[in-house]
């Protein structure tokens, strides 16, 4: 695979405005498919979620799912478009073997909802106003694994196998306008778009917006003109960026690689590229020989949604409080500071932190582990914290464990190794691994007394008076006890085996 | 209206995605000329203020409760495959190697 | 009773004698399936069935006739056999659509008319034989061969559904199931000598019928009388959750109308652009005939005017294959049905489908895929679909002002009597105008009826007349087409298929066994 030429981020912004547009598609929750009763489930066997209209055998015919609609419409509200009075379904044809009907029930002409907007929040406070087109309603392909060849990729691969489990879930495509004006901080704005989306979905309950699931994924179009051009450059789609780091990656490429094209006198061809997260690149798609003509035209098995006002204000009644909001509360309810909630936000932590909190922990120590020690390997593991695999029950068991004196915070870190290692909830990892602190007393007081003996200079220092040498002894005794004692227990016992006051 | 040709022939059977002989493209070119010149006064027929009727009989709002229905086992979803494995459809590579 | 006169027996007599216990359904059954084996095999033979479903025929029937020993209330039809379109997809028989590319394919589900007959305890005698997808008007475009008319067997028996019409006509079942996209009912009822309804669109579920046109198919009854259609559909009709276009309209009434037995006051409009210049002189005597009975039970006959239907036939082609173009997309050879290998070149499943559409599909299934590709196609959507859009709503219209003059239009069914096997069929568009009156029935949506109204004097073959009614008004058509039945049969001195020639057995030479 060769590698494309790139010009450096700054280089490329000296020399050029960047525009963006998002295609971001949404997975509906609902319990079933969007014109069929069939479940909709991800993980199952394969080909055992469909019936006779998610296989598109001869004969059958599609009836919509009302609660997918519904949960259109909250989609369209809650992004402050307006909900269109009558839509209708249309074909989208090409052939695909992930495509059962070798056509997709879409919406063409009169999507469910348009024009609406965005405020999209950047980490330094800036707000960018983001356009949106449309939010239609459509529906899933299969999915389709390659085999043999090389890489497991398209190219290259034997055959391929299809499960149809996911044809047919409920899809909401978001399109918004041309994003203009965002400048250097476009990677950053691609970023917090999909986020904002991503969070007002999971919010009204119509998605599980897992992104590692695909329950919500992105396809980021870039182009690049010169500073002062009004018309657009020529766009590429990059597809299947499906986590918001990826999404921040992939669009900063884009902008490097289209800029190392034109500062070299070379015109970008318009096509869709494929992101890869091993390379963080991103390669040519062959476009597809029928991508420009899917003969579109209107659904005849299926009439018109009439969303009438009274059906429209009753689902804009059941609207949830909005994530801004959402924010403003939590920030005051935890008592984080403005730079702490900001981090939490741009973490991507905060529904994690509000159930951690709600299962029983404090908000300080839920911060404490989400921006910590989970931040910190999920730095190292270069994925996002959320997908690490750490629950929020798990650190609240964590913090019931430090705070009963059960365990430290260095064996802690330990019980995370176990609990991410696969070897049960941190309650059983301590049991295994045997990683209770000593609060023995008897075997504390031994190990304490060998510390002392061991640096008599220092305890006769105590006794003068010198309380903070006792920082010293409880050195000793925890490299004693090999970490495994509770280090405020052993402070009061050196202290009262001195005769001092603490 | 613009006639059909043999070019177009090949490009339409190519989007529907049905292989055709030479011999077939130009015998489907004739009749399909033929076919298209007799519908074309249908785009004389009617003005502008005229709507599109999609559906013959207008319904609305025709929607279904979120409640699972029947599934087919993977066995029934399989049964009429041309080929499959591990529960799977199999079909040959998607694309042709670079 | 003897075999010959149950198969000769109308659906209503055999429901009587089996709810009387004057025959069981097992004879009833086995003396079509012999009638099936005497005359359906072979070179000469009707081939109006692709498929015989011998075994589970019998044991519905034996079925049946356990409950109504045992003092059961069954269903008015239940052990009154039937034949089913092999468009229709049915659990347990081969569902072929009259296609290579779907040989052998067993569907894992029963389509929704299907599961009706099976609920009414109607024994299915096979899967009858089409054009291909239902694309035709003389069944001569099935991939297993041509059906042959009763009446003259070196002729068509229309088409698309040439199979339930003949196995009908030839005594071979009491009733079929068919479905008129264009005429597909009407048009082979018209040319055999039997009737054929479409209802109302909507009327009955398409769940289960594979689609032509998703807009303009509908599913109806086929049968030799009048009041055996009406009894048909008040079985298979009715909404169905599983098809967004089913109309919640009880399938009710259509019996009780077909038995009303007067048509006093009624106004019967003569569509003046279907008949007259095209129409074959013995179809126009025979049409004018049936005016003249009507008029003397007390119709009031007019004359209505509906101009625009002259584009109705050019709409049809252009909304027909545009929707069966998308709608066929799904035979790939990847979920069902036959897979065919390029003979050469890299294995790609690009090439996989379009070799497997190649050898799957006729010729006339390609030149509407592709018609309609075109049709769909960038540049041309606005000029062709769009427009045959617009002229559907002037068709409309035009129904809707003759109903606001009349209670049912009248015109002939087919321009034509039965034309030769091979005639036309490398004449497309002569094919095509075999529609030309049934047509504007399927653009508007509205029911339709064919009977028999006689045999056309310069060839001695059947001439059908076709009523058409206001949309949801199916009982009108019941109403209408039983008295005019009812006045034909008393001028023939019998039904119409007294007339047609008896069949030679083709068993003895045939050998084959379906």
């Amino acid at each position: 695979m060769s590698t494309d030429a790139t010009l450096s981020f700054e280089e490329a912004m000296e020399k050029f405005d960047p525009v963006l547009g998002f295609e971001v598609h949404v997975e509906l929750n609902t319990a079933t498919k969007m014109f069929s009763s069939a479940p909709n489930v991800f993980g199952d066997e394969p080909n055992t979620n469909v019936n006779e209209v998610d296989l598109g055998l001869p004969g059958v015919l599609p009836v919509v799912n009302k609660k997918a609609v519904e949960s259109s419409i909250l989609i369209g509200l809650a992004l402050n478009c307006k909900i269109a009075e009558s839509c209708t379904f249309a074909r989208k044809q090409y052939f695909y073997p992930d495509t059962p009907k070798n056509f997709q029930t879409s919406q063409y002409e009169d999507p469910i909802a348009y024009d609406g907007w965005l405020d999209i929040e950047l980490e330094d406070g800036t707000v960018f106003h983001v356009e949106i087109e449309r939010a239609h309603m459509e529906e899933d392909a299969g999915k389709l694994t390659h085999k043999g060849g090389a890489t497991g990729r398209i190219q290259g691969a034997d055959f391929s196998l299809v499960d149809y489990n996911r044809a047919g879930v409920p899809l909401v495509e978001i399109v918004t306008k041309p994003i203009q004006g965002a400048g250097s901080r476009a990677p950053e704005l691609a970023k917090a778009y999909v986020a904002a989306v991503r969070e007002i979905v999971k919010n009204l309950g119509v998605s599980d917006a897992k992104m590692e699931r695909g329950n919500v994924r992105c396809d980021a179009n870039v182009s690049l003109r010169p500073y002062g051009r009004e018309k657009f450059g020529t766009r590429t789609e990059t597809k299947n960026v499906n986590s918001l780091r990826a999404v921040e990656h992939a669009v900063r490429y884009e902008i490097q690689r289209h800029a190392a094209v034109l500062d070299g006198g070379g015109t970008i061809t318009q096509e869709t590229r494929h992101w890869h997260e091993d390379t963080k690149s991103t390669t040519s798609g062959r476009p597809k020989s029928d991508a420009d003509d899917y003969r579109y035209f209107p659904e005849p098995d299926l009439v018109p949604i009439v969303a009438t006002r009274e059906w429209v204000e009753e689902l804009r009644a059941t609207l949830p409080e909005p994530p801004a909001e959402r924010r403003k509360r939590l920030q005051g309810d935890w008592g984080y500071s403005d730079l702490e909630f900001r981090d939490v936000v741009n973490a991507g932590v905060m529904d994690e932190i509000e159930e951690t909190v709600a299962a029983g922990a404090s908000a300080a120590a839920a911060r404490k582990w989400w921006m910590g020690e989970i931040a910190r390997r999920a730095k190292l593991a270069d994925v996002d914290p959320v997908a690490l695999g750490v629950t929020p029950a798990v650190v609240v068991e964590l913090d019931a464990l430090i705070t009963s004196g059960k365990i430290n915070d260095k064996l802690a870190r330990e019980v995370l190794d176990g609990v991410l290692a696969g070897e049960g909830t941190p309650g059983e990892v301590v049991e295994k691994r045997g990683l209770a602190v000593v609060s023995d007393d008897g075997a504390l007081q031994a190990a304490i007394d060998t510390a002392l003996a061991a640096q008599p200079d220092l305890a006769d220092k105590i006794r003068g008076g010198k309380i903070q040498a006792v920082g010293a002894i409880v050195g000793g005794v925890m490299k004693l006890t090999k970490g495994q004692a509770d280090a405020g227990r052993v402070r009061e016992l050196i202290l009262a085996t001195l005769g001092v006051e603490g | 209206m613009a006639a059909i040709n043999r070019d177009d022939v090949a490009h339409l059977a190519q989007l529907a995605h049905i292989e055709m002989s030479e011999t077939e493209l130009d015998r489907m070119a004739g009749e399909l000329a033929v076919i298209v010149d007799s519908v074309k006064s249908v785009s004389e027929a009617a003005g502008d203020d005229v709507p599109a009727t999609s559906h013959p009989i207008p319904l609305t709002n025709v929607l279904r409760e979120d409640v699972v229905g029947h599934v087919l086992t993977a066995e029934e979803a399989l049964s009429g495959a041309p080929d499959a494995e591990d529960g799977r459809f199999k079909v040959p590579a998607i694309l042709e190697e670079d | 009773m003897s075999a010959y006169e149950l198969i000769r027996s109308s659906a209503a007599d055999l429901a009587a004698k089996l709810a009387a216990k004057e025959v069981s359904s097992v004879e009833v059954v086995q003396a079509h399936l012999d009638r099936i084996a005497d005359v359906d095999g072979g070179e000469r033979g009707i081939n109006a069935f692709l498929h015989v479903n011998t075994d589970e025929a019998l044991a519905v029937a034996a079925d049946v006739d356990a409950r109504r020993a045992a003092g059961e209330q069954l269903h008015e039809l239940a052990g009154v056999p039937i034949a089913v379109k092999d468009l229709i997809v049915t659990k347990g028989q081969p569902t072929t659509a009259g296609s290579k590319i779907l040989e052998g394919w067993m569907s894992p589900y029963d389509a929704t008319v299907v599961k009706k007959l099976r609920a009414a305890r109607m024994p299915m005698l096979g899967k009858t034989n089409l054009d291909e997808f239902a694309m035709g008007s003389s069944t001569e475009h099935s991939a297993y061969g041509p059906t042959r008319n009763p009446w003259d067997l070196d002729r068509i028996p229309g088409g698309s559904g040439g199979g339930s019409a003949a196995a009908v006509a030839a005594f071979e079942a009491p009733l079929a199931l068919g479905t008129d996209t264009g005429g597909s009912i009407r048009q082979p009822g018209a040319v055999t000598g039997t009737v054929g309804v479409k209802p109302t669109y909507g009327a009955v579920s398409r769940y289960g019928a594979i689609a032509m046109a998703s807009s303009l198919d509908q599913i109806g009854p086929v049968s030799r009388t009048v009041l055996d259609s009406a009894l048909l559909q008040e079985v298979i009709g009715g909404h169905d959750p599983f098809d967004s276009t089913s109309l919640t309209d009880p399938s009710t009434g259509l019996v009780a109308a077909a038995r009303l037995g007067n048509v006093k006051g009624m106004k019967i409009g003569i569509i003046k652009e279907l008949h007259g210049e095209g129409y074959q002189t013995g179809v126009e005597n025979r049409f004018n005939e049936s005016l003249e009975l009507l008029r003397s039970a007390g119709a009031e006959i007019v004359e209505v005017s509906c101009p625009n239907f002259g584009y109705a036939l050019g709409a049809y082609y252009l909304i027909m294959p545009s929707e069966a173009s998308s709608n066929l997309a799904k035979f790939d050879g990847v979920r069902f049905g036959a897979r065919t290998l390029p003979k050469d070149g890299p294995l790609t499943i690009e090439r996989v489908m379009g070799a497997t559409r190649a050898a799957g599909f006729g010729d006339e299934v390609k030149r509407r895929i592709i018609l309609g590709t075109y049709a769909l196609s960038a540049g041309y959507y606005d000029a062709y679909y769009g427009s045959a859009q617009k002229v559907r709503t002037l068709i409309q219209r035009d129904f809707a002002a003759a109903f606001a003059q009349v209670d049912v239009l009248i015109s002939p069914t087919s321009p034509v009597t039965a034309f030769k096997l091979g005639e036309k069929l490398n004449d497309p568009l002569s094919m095509y105008l075999n529609d030309v009156a049934t047509i504007p029935a399927n653009m508007a949506g509205v029911p339709g009826l064919t009977l028999p109204g006689g045999l056309a004097d310069e060839d001695g073959l059947p001439v059908g007349i076709q009523l058409l009614a206001p949309a949801r008004e199916d009982a009108r058509l019941y109403r209408v087409g039983a008295v005019l039945e009812s006045l034909l049969e008393s001028q023939w001195g019998g039904p119409i298929l007294d007339k047609a020639p008896t069949l030679a057995s083709t068993a003895a030479t045939s050998g084959e066994v379906k």
